[in-house]
This record gives structure tokens, C-alpha cells and sequence, in this order.
């Protein structure tokens, strides 16, 4: 009959006008300023520095300033300055550190081409989008302390990501230590004059002020969600 | 006001009190005088308090019917949204077009608010309280409602836009289409009551069968239909969802509003309000009993408090309306008023003679003149339902494999 869809249509704007009243379940949006909308776990944006040791973000970048992400930038927002000295990475082999590394996020098109490029897993993407500021030009030049994140943070944010990077890491120190361990046995075996420059990585007693507690307290949190995941590390590493 | 009876409240004649104590401030000779001024003044505020309030409420419906909150951010409850638009309105840069006639561009609006204002003169708002008591007030009420065509077709040709005059075009064929049925479906309540003034129609509603069952129009079979019929062409005269393709933003940019920017615009949007509050007015004088109690014992209540009542909810119906019907085309549009609504009005006029002719049938006689009244109702409206969907029937959608 001509007229009852109408009705039906009518019964449900009714059952939405009186329903929103009583269940705030059936409320489709979000106060947004108030309650903060809901972000999937795939929702990525804006590239951030992970660091491992939470007492000390600058010394634990995983960031070895090798510069592949700047030169990979397609609107070239990244600028990095490599560091003049060493010093030991997780897997304590002396690397450069990044002295300065900024990106424009007003140039940045979060296309994340950085984090696939990265061999080190030192630059991943973030979640923030309340970036607004009064000031475009320093105001959205983030610097080295303002993009370097925790990889608690990133385990928060990305959640199956980061376990499967901790994995990949801890599988490439695991090989690392064999590796390293082996190299020691047949330095010790023979014992060639050429041994020196190859054991010293292992132990470098220079930089150990500055990264010692790094070694006990960064890695061993990021190395647990690896070891409690299900899945075997990734063949790939 | 001739049949005025004793058992009236001190509430009832409040507002008659109230104008005497103002008109009585000014000499006997200016009295009348300084009493239509004063109608007019307080009809000028109150559509206005109540537009501001109806646009904050329609928003809030609107959302909550979509399952928003609607306007939440100025003030409690959102209450002085209105404010804020009125401030943003004001303050907005008013643009003229280069080429627009502009005394036209500028008499549009004007003229348009001044066609739908005088509309509320004639309006019975309570026992005491008809600003204009006119002989022929129904007639000078659909006079004055089609004067705003005028003004729609002179904001379309003032503004030199080939989109506003587009737009008015196709508002001045809907609101041409949709003037018929909805003085045909008027025409009945007319005939019935012997007269075309507003208090005449009131009066012939009022009364009780057996005290809880009220004598409005609206519970007879053609006062039924005729409502219905009322309802639909009032939507499309004022310009609401489903029929508010005069300013589909989507299709026609804005229709004549093209053009309007600032306050101007923000006169348009009133007119559009006091055009659906005088016509929801009228709906309730002619078809919901006016000012009249719906029971006998609940008649202590002052008559403009159920004006008011009825008012509200039939303007609650139309935004109900709003929230749920999607806009119709242009031409599903005319072709349910020339070939739905109009055959429907003019058997509806058959159906009152019917109904007046039968009058004084009584006893088992009295079912038969029920059942045939809703037969002559409702049998049309089944057959040209049908005939209006027909070959339109259930979509069949066939995907690519």
C-alpha cells in the first residue's frame, strides 16, 4: 500500500529520537575535543624515532643516521647530520648516532616510504594528528627530542607490528651473539695475529659509561614481548 | 467572542487584560488603533522567539533522530545556538551581484516576510485572541500564503543567476502544483462549516460527544483525509522535506538563494519558518479543533495554551517528517500533486457532501454512514496509490557475474 514505508521510516527516526535518549550506545559519533575518536591499529601517520632505554631516549636511538630514509624521502622533509663519534648500537657495534634529525611534518605525506626502508627499525609510524600549532614553520619542524618515542609507546600504538619487530631484533641479536661467540672460539683456537680488530665490538670498554645500563635495562623490555609472542621469530631476520 | 461563556478563567481573559492595560495608556481615539499595533508587535516578537527557539529544537530532533547530539557547544543543552547564528548572520558580508537587480535583489526577501507575517493575522490563537477577525480570513490566509511566490520569482530574476532562476522556476511550479490540493483539501472544511472565517471554522469544532471525544474535523473520514491531504501540500508550500527542492543544495546549488549571502539569506530562512508556523496555524484551526480543548474536563486550561499544544506538535510532525523522507525528484514531485492529491481532494469534496447530507442519520443508520464515510476515504486513496506506484513496484537488481 502506498504510504507504509514511509510509516516504517517514521517508526525508526522515532525509535532514534527516543532511543538516543536513554542509550548513549546508539550515539554514531564522538564528542571529539572531550572523548578522543577512536583510532584503528592500522591508522598510521607521521614518522617517529623509537628508542629503547626510557632513561635515556637521545643515547638509545635506534637511529644510526645512515641517511637511507632522508635520500628515500620523496618530498625530502627528513634532514639528518650524521654525529662525528661512535658509539655502540644493541648489538654493541659502534654506529654513528643522528646529531641532528628533523623533519617537516608540513612537508611530510606520511607515505611511511621511510619506516619500509629502514634496515635498523629506528623510524616507524605514528598516530598523532593534533598537530596544530600557531607557528607553520618551527612550530611543524619536529627535531630529534620531539620525535623520538619509547618502544613501550610503539608497543602501544602498533601492538602486533612491534611484537614482530622486537622479534626480528632479538632473532638478529641472538645470531649476532653466536656469531660473535663463535669468532671468539676461533680466535681462540688458532690464535692468528689478525684477531685483535675482530673481538673488539664485543667489548668496547670506551663507550660503555655512556650505553652500559643500556645493554641490561633497554634491551631486555624490548626483547620480552619478542620471547612471549606465539609465533617463532621471522626466518627473514 | 459572541459565544463567550460564564465559566471562564481569570487566565482566559489575561491576555485581554493585559492590552487594555496598555491601550488604555493612550487616548480613547488612538485606543483601536494602538491595539493593532500592539497585535502586531507581540505576533513580530513571538514568531521570532519561537523561530529562534524552533531552529535550536529542529537541529536537536534532526540529531537525535540520526543518532547525534545536535548542537551541544553554546550554552546549556546548546540553547543559544540561535544567538550565534543570528551573530554570524549578522556580521557576514552581504553580497550583491554586479549585474543583480538590486532593488529587486533587495525586495525579495522583504517582501517575502511581509507575505508570510501577514498570514498570522488571521489566526485564531484563543478564545479572545484572533489579531484580524475577517469574514473571508481563509481565503485572505491562502491570498497572503501565495503571495510569497511572488517573492521567490523576484529573488530568482533579481539575482541575474541562471541557477537562482532556475531554482525559482522549479519552486514556483511546486509551490503552483501544491497550492491546489491544498485549497481543495480546505474547501470541504468550508462547506461544512458555512463559513470562510477562521472563528466561524473554530466554532463549528467545538463541543463533545459525550465529553471526551471532541467534534475536530480531523476525526471525521474527509476531515481525516483532508488533513492528510493538508499536511502533504503544507510541507511542499513550505518549502520542507521531502518537497524542499527549491533549495537543494546538492542539485540546484540553492535554488533562488543562490545569490543570498548574510542576513538576507537569514530572512529567507525565517520566512521559511513563520511560512510553516502560520500554515501549521491554519492546519489546527481548520482541521485539529483550533483553540478547543480535546476533553470537555480539561477545558480549564486556557484556550491559547491548546492552540499552542497543537501548534507545537504538528510543527514536531513536520520536522519528524524532515528527519525521515528523502527529497523527492522534480518530476515525482508534480506528479503527486496533479495526479495523487488533486483527484484525491476533489473526491474528498464528495466525501463531505456525504458526510453533511447524512448528518442527521441515527441508530444503526449511524454505522452505515461511519462505514460508508471511510469507504469514500480510503477506497480512492488505495486505487490511486496503486495506480501512482504502479510498474514502479519492487526493484529487481541484477549484478554482473
Amino acid at each position: 500500500m502506498l504510504g507504509t514505508g514511509i510509516i516504517k521510516g517514521l517508526a525508526v527516526t522515532a525509535k532514534n529520537l527516543v532511543g538516543s535518549y536513554h542509550d548513549p550506545e546508539r550515539f554514531v559519533t564522538v564528542q571529539y575535543p572531550e572523548e578522543p575518536a577512536p583510532v584503528t591499529e592500522a591508522f598510521r601517520n607521521f614518522p617517529f624515532l623509537v628508542y629503547d632505554a626510557e632513561h635515556d631516549p637521545m643515547g638509545s636511538l635506534r637511529c644510526v643516521a645512515c641517511q637511507i630514509c632522508e635520500k628515500e624521502c620523496p618530498p625530502q622533509c627528513i634532514y639528518i647530520e650524521k654525529s662525528k663519534d661512535k658509539k655502540p648500537d644493541a648489538l654493541s657495534k659502534p654506529q654513528f648516532y643522528p646529531a641532528v634529525f628533523d623533519i617537516d611534518a608540513s612537508v611530510c605525506m606520511s607515505c611511511q616510504i621511510c619506516v619500509e626502508v629502514c634496515p635498523f627499525e629506528a623510524i616507524k609510524m605514528d598516530q598523532v594528528f593534533e598537530i596544530a600549532t600557531a607557528d607553520r614553520f618551527e612550530g611543524l619542524l619536529l627535531r630529534r627530542e620531539q620525535l623520538a618515542k619509547s618502544n613501550e609507546y610503539y608497543h602501544q600504538i602498533h601492538p602486533t607490528e612491534a611484537a614482530a619487530v622486537d622479534a626480528r631484533l632479538a632473532e638478529q641479536k641472538r645470531v649476532a651473539e653466536e656469531k660473535a661467540k663463535a669468532a671468539a672460539a676461533k680466535a681462540a683456537a688458532p690464535k692468528p695475529a689478525a684477531a685483535t680488530p675482530t673481538p673488539s665490538p664485543v667489548a668496547k670498554p670506551p663507550d660503555e659509561s655512556r650505553r652500559g645500563q643500556q645493554g641490561e635495562g633497554g634491551l631486555k623490555p624490548a626483547a620480552a614481548p619478542g620471547a612471549a609472542a606465539p609465533r617463532p621469530p621471522p626466518p627473514s631476520a | 467572542m459572541i459565544h463567550a461563556v460564564a465559566t471562564e478563567s481569570a487566565f482566559e481573559r489575561l491576555p485581554l487584560v493585559l492590552r487594555d492595560h496598555v491601550t488604555g495608556l493612550f487616548p480613547a481615539s488612538l485606543r483601536d488603533l494602538a491595539g493593532g499595533v500592539l497585535a502586531i508587535l507581540v505576533i513580530i516578537a513571538l514568531a521570532g522567539a519561537v523561530f529562534a527557539f524552533l531552529t535550536w529544537l529542529e537541529r536537536k530532533v534532526l540529531g537525535r533522530m540520526q543518532n547525534r547530539p545536535g548542537p551541544n557547544r553554546t550554552g546549556p543543552f546548546g540553547l543559544l545556538q540561535p544567538i550565534a547564528d543570528a551573530i554570524k548572520t549578522l556580521v557576514k558580508e552581504d553580497v550583491v551581484p554586479h549585474s543583480a537587480d538590486r532593488v529587486l535583489h533587495f525586495l525579495a526577501p522583504v517582501a517575502l516576510i511581509v507575505f508570510t507575517l501577514l498570514a498570522f493575522a488571521v489566526v485564531p490563537y484563543g478564545r479572545h485572541l484572533v489579531p484580524v477577525d475577517l469574514d473571508a480570513a481563509v481565503l485572505y490566509f491562502f491570498a497572503a500564503g501565495a503571495g510569497t511566490e511572488l517573492a521567490i520569482f523576484m529573488a530568482g530574476w533579481g539575482s541575474r543567476n541562471k541557477y537562482a532562476l532556475l531554482g525559482a522556476m522549479r519552486a514556483l511550479a511546486q509551490l503552483i502544483s501544491y497550492e491546489l490540493p491544498l485549497l481543495l483539501s480546505v474547501v470541504p472544511v468550508i462547506m461544512l462549516a458555512g463559513t470562510l472565517s477562521t472563528t466561524g471554522v473554530v466554532a463549528a469544532q467545538g463541543g463533545w460527544e459525550a465529553g471526551v471525544i471532541p467534534h475536530w474535523h480531523v476525526l471525521t473520514p474527509w476531515g481525516a483525509a483532508g488533513f492528510a491531504m493538508f499536511f502533504v501540500a503544507a510541507l511542499a508550500e513550505s518549502n520542507r522535506s521531502p518537497f524542499d527542492l527549491p533549495e537543494a543544495e546538492s542539485e540546484l546549488i540553492a535554488g533562488h538563494l543562490t545569490e543570498y549571502s548574510g542576513f538576507k539569506f537569514a530572512l529567507f530562512f525565517m520566512a521559511e519558518y513563520f511560512g510553516m508556523m502560520a500554515l501549521c496555524g491554519m492546519g489546527v484551526t481548520l482541521f485539529l479543533g483550533g483553540w478547543h480543548a480535546p476533553c470537555a474536563f480539561l477545558e480549564f486550561i486556557p484556550s491559547y495554551v491548546w492552540f499552542g499544544l497543537k501548534l507545537f506538535a504538528l510543527i514536531l510532525a513536520f520536522m519528524w517528517v524532515r528527519g525521515t523522507v528523502p527529497r523527492l525528484r522534480m518530476d515525482q514531485l508534480t506528479r503527486l500533486a496533479w495526479k495523487f492529491l488533486v483527484p484525491l481532494a476533489l473526491i474528498n469534496l464528495g466525501t463531505a457532501a456525504f458526510w453533511h447530507l447524512s448528518a442527521d442519520w441515527t441508530g444503526a443508520t449511524q454505522l452505515l454512514r461511519w462505514t460508508t464515510g471511510f469507504i469514500l476515504a480510503a477506497g480512492p486513496f488505495l486505487l490511486l496509490g496503486r495506480g501512482l506506484s504502479s510498474g514502479l513496484g519492487p526493484r529487481t537488481y541484477r549484478y554482473a557475474t
